[in-house]
């Protein structure tokens, strides 16, 4: 088992194919993920990387048959192709796209509130990875090995830092989801803590923060009610001065609020095992675990 | 991005909002041409920086004569206002807003943000308003009554009334008070801000609503669409280096350590800072290259770095994800010799032929030094930082 994604996915691309679309799709595809088709509006009827092209989500879902969506698209039709997705009944938007308004997200997460059984993730961010099964995103596939660690981060190149301990050390990953570096995510920490919890092939989770907003106490208060598995924590930004945006827009404090020091303080409560140093989640992760 | 003040007060204006009358001048002279029109005989004088707690560091006075007047200009225009929310440097003051003085009965707090927990614009009021809103927010938080609106149908003037019953005001003052609420919405909405304060918004003894003060920060993300904004931007306000790498796509923030950082995402950056921290050195910066490090944006980034002189080691660390490292490595032995790097750099790579990009950088003959492991890289780099 695993979480979110496996290999019977059928994954579209939303702005297959331009640049980014083609490139990370051809690896997905080399992966080993079921790939079944993009869509680009206007291109429709043409064929791409040997896959079919729609000019709507809606057509793309009636001949595919797909569940899952990876949107690269631009900023500026970030909202409508999420909204897209979402009213053609893709069940996994993975959105890669950074730099989208936040007033756009919220108008998303309005329409997302009516769609319960949707799941938003990102945007901006690395995407989900089941080793061995399927790749959506637009991570590096060689690191990642079937195995026990479930890991969950804010962060991108952060999150493979996780993955290569994790690998070093022969635990390997069930899933891995990045769930974004924006102010307004998709699927919280807390949404993906559920479904380690329920997955049997997990039995340790990592749990990457970063300064900024409140997601990491949330997620604290939530392990100490609801997670039985061993967690291991880092905070990225104990160093971030207030007030500045570290580059993701998520990552500021502001009004004291949001600091690496709160969150740690908040997961050690919560139950969770932190580490301070980022070489050391797989040590933590052995320390917690007793593997 | 930021607005000053007088630029928040125009963006009021288009939108109905009440303002006090007043002129932004550049020099003493046209300062005392601005009294003459506004009239009256005393006047508020406001430097004009991208910093709260101006009042108390003297860069607000009202004074009584025109002459007054262009002395107190002509000296906020020859410093840098030192506030609590400024470094020691301060900021620069090129621009003074010139107005006429309000007749104060009582000074509310009015606010709009984006609450990341709820997900929704949330409005703010308060009677306590003329001081800092976040000691009110924490000795009395019952103090600040709040409203959030749904973004499918904005906000309702209930919600206005409600707010405006809970302040205890005047009833006359109803009809402006919810005017003037939903009038910020619709500029909060429109003009994609990301925080939005009236602190003071007074009631005047003639029983009018007035923005004293206003402060407007605006959604980086939506800059693309709100042109008429970014042409408000005033650059000396931001640090030079943040500005010239804002054109290289870099993310650069300039801290007070000696070790400077080059690093490819914005977690991994952070956790590269708390690493050389965490072996007891100090990081120069903050600077994300981004997904692509290419050789360009590399060399952009060296010069960045090596422009604070504090900086006596440089630590780089590239996942190459998908991207190979030999020709990461490849592009930083370019950039060190055409920048003309004299500092160690430690140089970290992982991923994608590692190994192969490792043996070019030792093999460089530059002043680079090759490290696999992420702690040893950092330990590396606070070592090289204090012998150098």
């Amino acid at each position: 088992m695993s979480i979110l994604v496996h290999r019977e996915t059928r994954v579209i691309c939303q702005g297959f194919t331009g640049k980014q679309g083609t490139f990370h799709s051809q690896q997905a595809i080399d992966y080993g993920t079921r790939m079944v088709g993009g869509v680009t509006p206007g291109k429709g009827g043409q064929a791409h990387l040997g896959l079919p092209v729609f000019n709507s989500v809606h057509e793309a879902v009636a001949r595919t048959k797909a569940d899952a969506s990876i949107i690269f698209v631009p900023a500026p039709f970030g909202k409508d192709s999420i909204l897209e997705a979402i009213d053609a009944g893709i069940s996994l938007i993975v959105c890669i796209t950074e730099g989208i308004p936040v007033l756009d997200m919220l108008v998303v997460k309005a329409y997302l509130a009516q769609h319960p059984m949707v799941r938003l993730m990102g945007p901006n961010c690395p995407g989900v990875i089941t080793p061995g099964e399927c790749k959506i995103g637009i991570m590096p596939g060689s690191i990642h090995h079937p195995g026990k660690v479930g890991i969950v981060s804010r962060s991108g190149t952060l999150t493979y830092e996780a993955v290569l301990q994790t690998s070093a050390r022969g635990f390997g990953q069930s899933t891995c989801v990045g769930i974004g570096g924006d102010p307004i995510p998709g699927m919280s920490f807390i949404d993906v803590l559920a479904l380690f919890e329920q997955d049997p092939q997990t039995q340790a989770i990592v749990l990457v923060g970063e300064i900024g907003g409140t997601a990491e106490e949330e997620a604290a208060e939530f392990i100490r009610a609801q997670v039985t598995k061993p967690v291991v924590a880092y905070i990225a930004g104990a160093t971030a001065p207030a007030g500045k945006r570290m580059g993701h827009a998520g990552a500021i404090i502001a009004g004291g609020k949001g600091t690496a020091a709160d969150k740690y303080a908040a997961l050690k409560a919560g139950g969770a095992l932190t580490v301070s140093s980022p070489a050391e989640i797989a040590k933590g992760i052995a320390e917690a675990t007793g593997w | 991005m930021n607005l000053h003040e007088y630029q928040a007060k125009q963006w009021l204006k288009k939108y109905g909002i009440p303002i006090p009358a007043g002129e932004v001048v550049w020099t003493p002279e046209t300062a005392v041409d601005a009294a003459d029109h506004l009239g009256g005989h005393r006047w508020v004088v406001k430097a004009q920086v991208h910093a709260g707690g101006r009042g108390k560091a003297g860069g607000v006075r009202l004074v009584e004569d025109k002459e007054t007047l262009r002395s107190a200009v002509k000296e906020l225009l020859s410093t840098r206002l030192v506030t609590y929310q400024t470094d020691e440097r301060g900021q620069p003051v090129n621009r003074i807003l010139i107005e006429l003085p309000a007749d104060i009965l009582r000074e509310l707090y009015l606010g709009a943000v984006i609450d990341r927990s709820l997900q929704r614009i949330v409005f703010m009021a308060s009677v306590e308003g003329g001081v800092d809103i976040e000691k009110v927010a924490h000795a009395t938080p019952e103090k600040i009554l709040t409203m959030v609106v749904n973004p499918t149908v904005g906000l309702q003037p209930f919600q206005c009334r409600r707010l405006f019953f809970g302040l205890g005001l005047d009833f006359d003052l109803m009809r402006s008070f919810t005017q003037i609420l939903l009038a910020l919405y619709q500029l909060f909405i429109e003009r994609d801000l990301s925080l939005l304060e009236i602190n003071p918004l007074v009631v005047t003894r003639s029983g009018e609503l007035i923005c004293l003060d206003a402060k407007i920060n605006i959604d980086d993300n939506a800059l693309y669409r709100q042109a008429e904004l970014v042409d408000m931007r005033d650059a000396t306000q931001e640090d030079e280096r943040e500005v010239l790498a804002k054109q290289w796509e870099l993310n650069y923030i300039k801290l007070d350590g000696n070790i400077g950082c080059m690093v490819n995402g914005a977690g991994l950056a952070m956790a590269t800072m708390d690493l050389i921290q965490w072996h007891g050195g100090r990081p120069a910066n903050f600077l994300d290259v981004g997904g692509s490090a290419t050789k360009e944006r590399v060399t952009e980034a060296f010069k960045i770095i090596i422009s604070d002189k504090n900086v006596k080691s440089i630590l780089i660390n590239i996942f190459g994800g998908i991207v190979r490292c030999d020709l990461i490595a490849d592009g930083i032995i370019e950039a060190v010799s055409e920048v003309g790097v004299t500092v160690p750099v430690i140089v970290r790579l992982e991923g994608n032929n590692a190994d192969l990009g490792a043996k070019r950088l030792a093999e460089s003959r530059l002043n680079i030094i090759a490290v696999n492991d992420f702690s040893q890289a950092a330990e590396q780099a606070v070592r090289q930082a204090g012998s150098s």
